[in-house]
């Protein structure tokens, strides 16, 4: 692999991050709360498809749109059940909930579905293994390729809802000021459900690409979360186009450390995190959700 | 007149220390009421707890006949409560029309519309694609009673509109009090100006350590009520 060919590959493997970390990064610009449950939602969803896909045996994509309204589902009872009681309770109440919440849909889904490795590559047909060959060094993986625009149009499209839409424009007021939020009319805890529900879908999103482009079990989802916080970090905590450039960063550092050497990759990817972290701007974009 | 806000007996505390001490009073419908007191007096705490912002202790709270105790603030706004808080509290990365329009009820039709308020702020029309966070003071306040106002509100609470503006920027914002008033809208007024509370209010109510200490409408002098203000009258029993 030449070093162009890593740079392009880490910029696919961005589009994936981005995707993976836009839920959380919602999430956080919304209510302050790193989500350490997100990466085991995303799992989740990945499991929930492949039951989908052993039932009616249908592509990967329509096992998404199926498992789409479960997940909105489930964020939307996640917010309402469990989150806004530890959201009263002080900053780090919700982060020892996510925590625990994080063991139980792993305990639960090595109880449904057994440690085995599980892919939906095969389900996925030629997108998973086709390539656009540039030139003899460089090439363009397909499913990288529709990940990033994925992630793109996912956040565009988050981007809009927030500043066009009426009910984004209460996100907004809600992720700047929720105690005067209130006082405007608007139910901040309502507002938080459906930011949940929402991040919760993006994270089954994600799920569906992680199940097709590699392989997963019931634990895998403490690695992704760990990328997707670092995708976060880097892009600014709480700027989605943030993340999207956070991502990018994030898997272009991960394949020039791979290009160096192949046990470097993840180590590159955390050194980039931490070197980000102890800059002062913390974080290339300053913007929050609530801009 | 029927009777729109209706206090019996409210008590509300910052933590173990009691702000608001068993306050009851009433609010007709098109009154104009000034409530007015020393710092520490109760006045914002006493306002935020009928807005539905801070909790009651004890006591009720009846607006247009409905118990709304417990009814949370967003519900408090659906109903016809609306609050201009001390210190504005716009959102700073929305622009004026966004922290217009982000407060307007469809469900609520009144004269106030988007159009309705710029026009009763013209200063507001060349500023509504600024953010909050650049305006200035005078700008801030119109956005804010404003933004109130687009609730179409039955009842307006207003807290210390005045507080750190330019003397011009005071007068235009009494100005369009003024008008408020005479197009029938029920204000009670937070005010630490008793000259200014005074002369738009056709009542005052006066706190003291949480207490309200003086009630009155037209009939009370200035001395009466400075000596209230002042805590030279003794709460009544």
């Amino acid at each position: 692999m030449t070093w162009t060919n890593a740079v392009i590959q880490g910029v696919f493997l961005g589009g994936f991050y981005a995707l993976l970390a836009c839920g959380l990064s919602l999430m956080f610009g919304l209510m302050r709360i790193v989500n350490l449950a997100h990466g085991d939602i995303a799992v989740l969803g990945a499991y929930l498809i492949t039951v989908v896909l052993d039932h009616w045996g249908v592509s990967p994509f329509i096992g998404f749109v199926a498992v789409l309204p479960i997940m909105l589902a489930l964020g939307y009872l996640l917010q309402r059940v469990i989150l806004e009681r530890s959201l009263r309770s002080g900053v780090l109440v919700p982060l020892l909930t996510t925590f625990g919440l994080a063991i139980v849909i792993q305990n639960l889904l090595l109880e449904k579905f057994s440690p085995d490795v599980r892919s939906l590559g095969g389900d996925a047909g030629w997108i998973t293994t086709a390539s656009w060959q540039i030139t003899n060094q460089v090439s363009i993986p397909a499913i990288g390729a529709l990940a990033l625009v994925v992630a793109i149009a996912t956040l565009g499209g988050l981007q809009l809802y927030l500043s066009r839409t009426p009910s984004g424009r209460r996100m907004r007021a809600t992720a700047q000021d929720p105690d005067t939020a209130e006082l405007v009319g608007i139910d901040s805890r309502s507002v938080y459900a459906w930011g949940t529900a929402i991040a919760v879908g993006t994270a089954a999103l994600a799920g569906m690409f992680l199940a097709m482009r590699s392989t997963f079990d019931p634990y895998a989802g403490s690695t992704q979360l760990i990328f997707a916080f670092e995708a976060v970090v880097i892009g600014g905590l709480g700027s989605l186009w943030g993340t999207l450039v956070g991502g990018i960063v994030l898997g272009v550092s991960q394949t020039i450390g791979a290009q160096i050497d192949p046990q470097y990759s993840v180590l590159a990817g955390d050194l980039v995190f931490l070197a980000v972290l102890a800059s002062p701007r913390g974080g290339i974009f300053r913007a929050r959700l609530a801009s | 007149m029927s009777s729109l806000l209706s206090v019996q007996g409210l008590e509300a505390r910052h933590g173990l220390l009691p702000a608001v001490r068993g306050v009851s009073f009433e609010v007709t419908d098109g009154e104009t009421v000034a409530l007015v007191g020393a710092n520490g007096a109760g006045k914002t705490t006493l306002l935020r707890t009928i807005a539905g912002a801070h909790k009651s202790a004890a006591g009720q709270i009846r607006f247009d006949g409905d118990d709304i105790t417990r009814v949370r603030a967003h519900d408090r706004l659906r109903r016809g409560i609306a609050l201009v808080p001390e210190g504005r509290r716009l959102f700073p990365d929305l622009t004026v029309e966004e922290n217009l329009l982000v407060a307007a009820r469809p469900d609520r039709k009144g004269q106030w519309t988007l159009d309705t308020v710029l026009e009763a702020f013209p200063l507001l029309k060349p500023l509504r694609g600024r953010r909050a966070a650049t305006l200035s003071g005078g700008e801030q306040q119109a956005t804010a009673i404003g933004r109130a106002l687009i609730s179409n509100p039955r009842l307006l609470l207003l807290d210390e509109v005045s507080l750190g503006l330019a003397p011009i920027a005071v007068e235009a914002v009494y100005r369009s009090l003024t008008t408020l008033i005479e197009g029938g809208t029920t204000i009670v007024l937070v005010e630490q100006d008793l000259k200014r509370a005074t002369s738009v209010a056709s009542r005052v109510i006066c706190m003291l350590e949480g207490r309200l200490v003086l009630e009155g409408g037209s009939e009370l002098t200035r001395e009466q009520i400075t000596e209230a203000y002042f805590g030279l009258r003794k709460a009544p029993t």
